[in-house]
């Protein structure tokens, strides 16, 4: 099984890109939960969301404690929720910016991590860009897809399309194959680094 | 056919598969998906006939129901938490006059304090309304379930309520069969009526009945649910065979052959105790799981049956009788062999308190030492309590319990757990 756990605020699609992921994943033949954390959502409050995906039925209705990756669509909650909290030692970490995890402040925190799990994706400019609203959540879908491969950058545009419509549908799917692009690119440019 | 949708969704579309005349619907969360997306098929035409009443009040919404189903519609209505609270002299009503009204509740819990999220203490607050109670374990059950409900209630002129948590169902995105019309419509008769106003044939309903007739018109209720007991599993059986799963019944037995220790419980938590199962199982310990899809009208001899084997029982409730401990456990009490103590409460997930599998599997190892208190609270966090309890004593203006403890708590935001 595979968990994920989105950190955001509301009004960013938190909960929509846990329901998004879970029909890419259905469409892929998998199982899939997707469900919203027991806060408040409250525009702009701190919201979390989760979604497992599995070969089989999932039956745990836990909330997801022990992440294999994490999406963090708001970086501005780094340092205001324990968003790393249970995350797995070989997981991935996957931050909507502009900036580095040293930029951010997180740098020495990460260290252990693989160098290749950890991604940043300027997912809001590509949202700006491509939907032309600050909505950065299928741009980091198409980000999970290159960083984890657990679905496929075809599953996430069809499961786009599922969830919206016309332009909006055609603007996410753009946004989230730049993104899913950007971060295949990064992933080669860590692996490199390490390699020299 | 196979979708990736939310529960509510789910929902929604079974019940309209179950061609509803009358829908009322008053917006409570976390019902509200289910009667907007039924809402919107009425309005494009997707579902009809029907006619969708938004009504003012949840009194309203029971009242209308009762209305309906009087002059021979299938009504169907959801609510939850205060929303059931607020019609719950319509719910006796329906019950009382025989009306095969089907409700989701979307299990909620009841304030003060406000809390919008789940626990079992509304449907809890309803049992001895005289309404059948049948609780889902997943969405697909919480679909198949309407689909018996209908033909349950009807059968037997009385109403049902389908109880599903919210939240964690209720918004919950999962993989579900959904039945095509031509099935629903094979399983499912068209309503006829026990009972209906017609102007070309007038009767009155709902007499006064004095003390010379009251208490026969109670135990006609009380057999009638007795009834759906004998029915209950030939139906789910059935529904087996032209479904192809099991879904419904009046329990669900799991891996409890040899066990010790048996885990009683309702709804969506199931699936959690379960895995704590398993991975328990898989180091030899002898425990199983007893989920009550049926809990009104009990089911008094099949639960006998299925705990006869174990030498200690833990119920696991999301509901709380303040100044007792819990309802299902006295419940279950009624129905084991052994001694009364040998069955073990466990209040868990009020309020939204999520459950986790380290949290069950270290009360199920204290059920099974022997050192579980009769009633015990799942993840209290005993600190706050006892600073709680300290104000209470330092002075007499403590204030108000619940602000106090938030203020300790310094809540800003989102919990993970």
């Amino acid at each position: 099984m595979f968990q994920i756990r989105i950190h955001g605020r509301g009004g960013q699609g938190v909960v929509t890109a846990a329901e998004t992921l879970s029909v890419a994943a259905f469409l892929e033949d998998r199982y899939a939960q997707a469900f919203p954390s027991f806060g408040s959502e409250r525009t702009g409050a701190p919201v979390v969301a989760f979604c497992r995906i599995d070969t089989r039925e999932i039956r745990l209705r836990e909330p997801v404690l022990n992440p294999d990756a994490l999406i963090i669509q708001d970086p501005t909650l780094l340092h205001q929720v324990d968003m790393f909290s249970g995350l797995v030692p070989d997981g991935y970490i996957l931050i909507n910016t502009t900036r580095s995890f040293d930029a951010l402040g997180v740098g020495e925190f990460v260290r252990g991590f693989h160098a290749e799990h950890l991604c940043t994706v300027p997912a809001t400019e590509f949202a700006l860009k491509h939907v032309g609203r600050p909505v950065p959540n299928a741009a980091l879908l198409g980000g999970f897809a290159a960083a984890t491969g657990q679905v496929s950058i075809e599953s996430v545009a069809q499961a786009l399309r599922e969830k919206f419509s016309g332009a909006i549908a055609e603007g996410n799917v753009a946004a989230a194959r730049e993104a899913y692009d950007f971060v295949q690119r990064e992933i080669r440019e860590a692996s490199h680094a390490k390699a020299d | 056919m196979l979708k990736q949708i939310e529960g509510s969704r789910a929902v929604a579309e079974a019940v309209a598969l179950c061609r509803p005349e009358v829908i009322c619907a008053y917006p409570i969360s976390p019902q509200t998906h289910i009667v907007e997306g039924l809402g919107e098929m009425v309005k494009r035409g997707a579902l009809a006939p029907c006619e969708f009443i938004n009504v003012e009040s949840e009194f309203a919404a029971m009242s209308v129901a009762i209305g309906a189903s009087a002059a021979g519609a299938r009504a169907y209505t959801a609510t939850a938490s205060q929303g059931l609270l607020f019609m719950a002299e319509a719910v006796f009503n329906a019950s009382g006059l025989g009306l095969p009204i089907v409700m989701t509740v979307a299990n909620r819990a009841i304030g003060a304090p406000i809390n919008i999220w789940n626990d079992h203490t509304d449907a809890m607050s309803q049992r001895d309304c005289g309404w059948i109670q049948l609780f889902a374990e997943t969405n697909q059950e919480a679909l198949d379930l309407h689909i018996q409900a209908f033909r349950l209630g009807e059968e037997l002129s009385l109403p049902v309520m389908v109880c599903m948590d919210g939240f964690i169902l209720t918004h919950a995105y999962e993989r579900v069969d959904m039945p095509t019309q031509a099935q629903v419509d094979a399983y499912l008769p068209p309503y006829v009526p026990r009972q209906s106003l017609d102007p070309a044939e007038p009767v009155s309903i709902g007499a006064m009945v004095g003390p010379e007739a009251f208490m026969e018109v109670r135990y006609l209720a009380h057999v009638k649910q007795m009834r759906a007991l004998e029915l209950i599993p030939g139906w789910a059986e059935e529904f087996r065979r032209a479904f192809g799963r099991d879904s419904g019944g009046l329990l669900h037995s799991y891996r409890t052959e040899d066990a010790e220790l048996v885990i009683v419980a309702l709804g969506s938590v199931l699936g959690t105790i379960k895995d704590t199962v398993d991975a328990m199982r898989e180091r030899g310990v002898r425990i199983g799981v007893l989920g009550i899809t049926c809990f009104r009208p009990w089911p008094q001899e099949a639960v006998r049956a299925a705990l006869a084997q174990a030498k200690q029982v833990l119920v696991l409730e999301k509901s709380l009788a303040v100044g007792l401990g819990g309802i299902v456990s006295n419940n279950v009490r009624t129905s084991y062999a052994g001694a009364a103590q040998a069955v073990r409460t466990v209040i868990a997930g009020l309020g939204g308190r999520p459950i986790s599998r380290a949290s069950l599997e270290r009360v199920f190892a204290q059920a099974l030492d022997g050192t579980l208190d009769p009633v015990t609270f799942l993840d209290l966090d005993r600190g706050l309590v006892e600073r709680a309890l300290a104000r209470e004593r330092e002075a007499r203006r403590s204030g108000p319990i619940a602000e106090n403890i938030l203020r300790d708590l310094g809540v800003v935001g989102a919990r993970i757990s």
